[in-house]
C-alpha cells in the first residue's frame, strides 16, 4: 500500500489552499492510500479543540490520520488536553520515519 | 527515476526572476536528463493560458528587456517532451477556458490525481 | 541504529521571512543525528542562509546588548549542523544553486557549502531514499 505523509504548515484562516490540500488528502486516502497529515508551525491551529475549522473536521471523519508537531503546537501554547480529538500530537521524527522508509512526502 | 512537479505559487517573483523558479528547475532538470512531468495546480493553473504579457516594465531608469512569458515557457517544456498537466476544477473555480490553453496542455480532473501520482517514483510539490 | 539513508532535501526561503526553513533544519539536523547523509540544495532564497557575512545585532527592544540577546544566525546553524554530522557518521552535502547566489550576490557561505546547480539536486536525488522539496509560499 503507498504511504502519502502531507506537511501542513500554513492554516486555513489564512489560506484558502489549505482546504484543497485536505481535499487532496482524502482523496489519496480514498485511492486505497495509507495517508497522513503532518500539521507544523501555524498548520497547528486549526487543531485546537474550540477552533471553527470545518476543513480539518471533514479530515478527521475521513481515514487520514493527522498529527501535529508538539513543537509548533508548544510555540503556540496548545495542551494536549485542547487538541482537537484524533488529533495527536507527534514529534517532527514521525516526518523523517517517512522519508526514511521511503513514503511520499509532500510539504503542502 | 521519474519525479512529478506539483506546481501551486504562482506569479510570486515571477517579474523579478523573469521566469517561474518552479518551472525553470524543471526545465533545468530535464535539460540535465531529468525524466519528470509538471502538474500546474492552484493558481499556478494560470501559467498555462496563452497571451499572457509583461512587457513594458520601467523602476527608476532600469526598464526590464526580457520580461516573463510563462506561457511560452510551458510550450517549451511541452515542446522538449514534459507532460505538462492542469487541475480541471482549479482552472474551472478561476473562470479560466480551457481553450485558452496553450496547445497540449492535458487538463486533469481532481479524482484522478493519486491516480497520476501514482505514475511517477516520486512527487515533488513546489 | 537502523540502516544508514540518503536524503535530498531543497529549501527556497530566504532567511528570516518563512519559520518553514527552521522546521527543515529541524527535519535535516534529526537526519544527521540518527546518522543518515543528507543533501541540502539551496534554491532561491535560500542560497542566502549559508552568507558568511551574516552579523549579530542588540536588542534594544529587549535591552539586551549583542551578546546578551545571542540571535541565532542561519549560517550558524548550517555550521552547526555540519559539526553534528562530523560528530557522528553521517555526512552532509549543502549544495547553494549557482545563479542564485549570483543574482543575490551572497557568494561567500560559511565553510563546507559548495556551489552547484539543478543537475546536482537532480543528481542527489536520484541517488537518495527519499526527497523533499520545502518550496516557498
Amino acid at each position: 500500500m503507498t504511504r502519502y505523509l502531507l506537511i501542513e504548515s500554513r492554516d486555513p484562516f489564512e489560506n484558502g489552499d489549505v482546504e484543497s490540500d485536505f481535499a487532496l488528502a482524502r482523496d489519496l486516502a480514498g485511492s486505497e492510500a495509507n495517508v497522513t497529515v503532518f500539521l507544523a508551525q501555524n498548520g497547528v491551529l486549526p487543531a485546537r479543540r474550540r477552533a471553527r475549522a470545518s476543513e480539518l473536521d471533514q479530515l478527521l471523519t475521513g481515514r487520514v490520520r493527522v498529527m501535529a508537531d508538539e513543537f509548533s503546537l508548544r510555540e503556540r501554547a496548545i495542551a494536549s488536553r485542547d487538541l482537537r480529538t484524533s488529533v495527536a500530537a507527534a514529534p517532527l521524527d514521525v516526518v523523517l520515519d517517512a522519508l526514511v522508509a521511503g513514503d511520499r512526502v509532500l510539504w503542502m | 527515476m521519474r519525479a512529478l512537479q506539483i506546481i501551486r505559487s504562482a506569479y510570486r517573483c515571477t517579474i523579478e526572476e523573469q521566469d517561474d523558479p518552479a518551472l525553470w528547475i524543471a526545465r533545468a532538470m530535464k535539460g540535465a536528463g531529468a525524466s519528470l512531468a509538471v502538474l500546474l495546480r492552484g493558481n499556478a493553473v494560470g501559467y498555462a493560458v496563452e497571451g499572457q504579457d509583461a512587457t513594458g516594465l520601467s523602476i527608476g531608469t532600469r526598464a526590464q528587456t526580457r520580461p516573463p512569458s510563462l506561457d511560452q515557457d510551458i510550450n517549451a517544456l511541452i515542446g522538449g517532451g514534459t507532460d505538462v498537466y492542469v487541475v480541471a476544477e482549479d482552472a474551472d473555480e478561476r473562470g479560466i477556458d480551457v481553450l485558452g490553453f496553450a496547445p497540449g496542455v492535458k487538463t486533469i480532473p481532481r479524482h484522478e490525481l493519486p491516480r497520476l501520482f501514482a505514475e511517477f517514483d516520486q512527487v515533488w510539490h513546489w | 541504529m537502523s540502516e544508514k539513508k540518503k536524503l535530498t532535501i531543497c529549501l527556497m526561503d530566504a532567511p528570516f521571512e518563512q519559520a518553514r526553513t527552521v522546521t527543515a533544519l529541524r527535519l535535516v539536523d534529526l537526519a544527521l543525528r540518527r546518522g543518515h547523509d543528507v543533501t541540502v540544495f539551496a534554491y532561491e532564497g535560500a542560497v542566502a542562509l549559508s552568507f558568511a557575512k551574516q552579523k549579530k545585532h542588540a536588542n534594544a527592544v529587549h535591552g539586551c546588548g549583542v551578546e546578551e540577546e545571542d540571535h541565532p544566525l542561519p549560517r550558524e546553524w548550517i555550521a552547526g549542523l555540519f559539526e553534528v554530522a562530523a560528530q557522528g557518521d553521517a555526512k552532509l552535502d549543502w549544495i547553494n544553486c549557482g545563479l542564485c547566489v549570483d543574482e543575490r550576490g551572497v557568494e561567500e557561505a560559511v565553510q563546507g557549502c559548495r556551489r552547484g546547480s539543478p543537475a546536482d539536486f537532480w543528481g542527489a536525488a536520484t541517488g537518495s531514499t527519499n526527497t523533499l522539496v520545502v518550496a516557498t509560499r
